[in-house]
């Protein structure tokens, strides 16, 4: 049988991942330009006996999908910057509760109301520092219809993984075009599940690091009793200010991420083995850098695209690698400069990283990048 | 026999955080009462909370128990009884939790007439952080904050609820301890957001500050400003001057969210229009 094809926005094939991957509730607050997400959503997930429902604001939308979540189920929201600002308190939470969750993030212009229409890819850094306090972090930023569908689906696998949320962050660009996308069949893509205790209720506790640095999560209302809190907790989900367990607590919250780097980062390297200019991008930036890169290639530059899919855990040690063979980096983005610091933080000096940045609403023009490449090859 | 606590409190808990002569016990046993009467499977039964004093109920009670967010229990407890309907959710909080930085939640909760109880205790004062003032208290009380007197006027935190659309809503006091468990467990059974009250007392920031010389004469002031609903069909308004209404408030039936949801699902697939 033919696999199904659709011409899709990206908003609408991230609602469609979270289907495949088992999403059941949605809460959100209408923002642009992620709004698309719910609004399929609010159709869907009934028809699949899921809940959606639209909160009084961003905060409380964040606050039930954590409930929600604690049930037992997949739970999704989405939102563009203004509302990342206000979901970080309980992002925070969520991190320190260690409850799975996913947060599409459609970037638009900021700070504050920003350009609420236009694109920027200027959120990366609050993905990863928005709410206070040390916290892991997991950011992924396709470049397609596509991948904005298959990446949704990774988002809430790392998610249920890793017991913590995952933000998912297209650019207003990715968020809003259409292209064609196939759909995956069911059980083509990977879909985890949260591992459910195996002890029985009396011998649980939420954070029992005898089963390692993700202990499995119960859920309410299947029998086990347990505390949850926002407060630095004990392994039995209570409250402490006993130096030894925060410190470790802290430091085992942070680690179920930095250990498994590896499992979490993806990217793409195009034409960068022999390349001596290597465009670092993401999301829409980087279809504009691959056909900077095709052309530049026909013009003799020896350029290569390291196009992000994961952008936190942030591939340090690969860049630093190549950082060793290339004359120079461009990092083109609609920020001013911050996948620029990120690649400079990680590779020793060892090659200038020059930067194009757009914060007028405008995507970076492939023409941009390809007088860049010629001016530093 | 003497009522069984222990079987509702979880082992090792205790001692509570709660100064002496506070009354946020005498809520909690009234809670315990209620549940016992009403029958609540403690394995079927989310307890959340916000931040503050009252907010650390929660870990003492051998339920699923959600401490959250400062002023986000009712938005984290929506998430909680929509995903799963046939929880009891049960909310409590401060009045600070609930009605300043927790008010947007508050309201709309009510509005959405979803079927779950909170008790706000309501000890007119922000107690864990030192004695600031809160949106109940009471015009020129001091408080940390309000140290020449406080220039805000003060919610009527029943009258707020049902204005937002509780279908329940009652208020009691510390002092009527034995009322405590008979509001809460009318509440539980209704079916809807229902709203509890519990004049409470804070000696240690808000009695020290406000001239009351002991736990006694703030709980004797309890006492003398309650009025039963029904006793107070009988007075004027003159009489009734100061007096705060206790009992059940409001009551009605209305359509309760979860099952209005149910309707939802049901037409999505296809079924009753």
């Amino acid at each position: 049988m033919a696999k199904k094809v659709a011409f899709l926005q990206g908003n609408e094939a991230a609602a469609h991942g979270a289907l495949y991957a088992g999403c059941k509730f949605f809460a959100g607050y209408p923002i642009t330009p992620s709004t698309e997400v719910a609004e399929v959503l609010s159709a869907e997930l009934p028809k699949v006996g899921g809940k959606f429902i639209q909160m009084e604001d961003e905060i409380g939308a964040m606050a039930a999908l954590i409930g929600a979540s604690l049930t037992g189920l997949k739970v999704l929201t989405s939102t563009s910057g203004p509302g990342l600002s206000l979901k970080q308190e309980n992002i925070g939470y969520a991190c320190i509760a260690e409850v799975p969750c996913v947060i599409v993030n459609v970037m638009r212009g900021g700070p504050s109301t920003g350009m609420p229409t236009g694109p920027s890819q200027s959120d990366i850094m609050c993905a990863k520092w928005g709410t206070h306090g040390d916290h892991p972090a997991i950011c992924l930023v396709p470049a397609s219809v596509q991948e904005l569908f298959e990446e949704t689906v990774r988002a809430f696998n790392l998610a249920e993984k890793y017991r913590t949320p995952v933000m998912i962050m297209p650019d207003e660009i990715v968020g809003h075009m259409r292209e064609r996308i196939v759909f995956p069949e069911p059980g083509e893509l990977e879909v985890i599940d949260r591992t459910a205790p195996s002890v029985p209720p009396e011998q649980y506790k939420p954070y029992d690091t005898q089963f390692g640095d993700i202990p499995p999560l119960a859920a309410f209302g299947s029998g086990y009793k347990f505390h949850v809190t926002g407060l630095n907790k004990m392994q039995d989900g209570f409250p402490t200010t006993k130096a030894s367990i925060v410190q470790a607590e802290e430091e085992r919250q942070v680690r179920k991420v930095e250990a498994n780097k590896a499992d979490i980062m993806k990217w793409e390297e195009y034409l960068c083995d022999d390349a001596d200019v290597i465009v670092v991008a993401f999301g829409s930036t980087s279809r504009s850098a691959r056909f900077a890169v095709n052309e530049a290639r026909k013009q003799g530059i020896k350029a290569g695209l390291f196009r992000l899919i994961t952008f936190w855990p942030f591939p340090e040690e690969r860049l630093l690698a190549l950082s060793k063979q290339v004359k120079a980096f461009i990092t083109p983005e609609m920020n001013l400069g911050m996948c620029n610091g990120v690649v400079k933080g990680c590779i020793e000096g060892n090659a200038p990283v020059h930067g194009i940045y757009h914060v007028d609403g405008e995507p970076v023009n492939p023409n941009e990048i390809l007088d860049k490449m010629k001016e530093v090859k | 026999m003497a009522f069984d606590y222990d079987k509702y409190i979880r082992p090792g808990k205790l001692p509570h955080i709660w100064c002496p002569g506070c009354g946020h016990g005498i809520v909690m046993k009234g809670l315990i009462r209620a549940i016992d009467t009403v029958g609540l499977k403690k394995e079927n039964t989310a307890i959340v909370s916000g931040i503050g004093c009252a907010s650390r109920l929660p870990g003492y009670m051998d339920c699923c128990t959600l401490h959250t967010a400062h002023g986000r229990a009712a938005a984290f407890a929506t998430g909680v009884k929509m995903a799963k309907p046939e929880m009891n959710v049960i909310l409590v909080g401060g009045d600070g939790d609930g009605t300043a930085i927790g008010g947007n939640h508050f309201i709309h909760a009510c509005r959405r007439n979803i079927d779950m109880t909170y008790i706000i205790m309501n000890n007119k004062i922000y107690g864990m952080t030192g004695g600031q003032f809160s949106p109940a208290t009471p015009t020129g009380a001091k408080a940390s904050t309000t140290p020449y007197g406080n220039p805000d006027p003060a919610f009527d935190i029943a009258k707020l609820a049902i204005g937002a659309g509780a279908t329940f809503v009652a208020r009691g006091t510390a002092y009527h301890a034995t009322q405590i468990d008979k509001l809460i467990a009318e509440a539980i059974q209704h079916k809807g957001f229902s709203v509890v009250e519990i004049l409470d007392d804070c000696p240690t920031t808000y009695g020290r500050r406000n001239k009351y010389k002991s736990v006694i004469e703030m709980m004797n002031h309890l006492k003398e400003v309650a009025v039963p609903v029904k006793a107070a069909e009988k007075m004027t308004s003159e009489q009734l001057q100061g007096k705060v209404l206790t009992g059940v408030l409001y009551k009605e039936d209305k359509p309760e969210y979860c099952e209005q949801y149910a309707k939802v699902i049901e037409r999505a697939q296809g079924g009753a229009k």
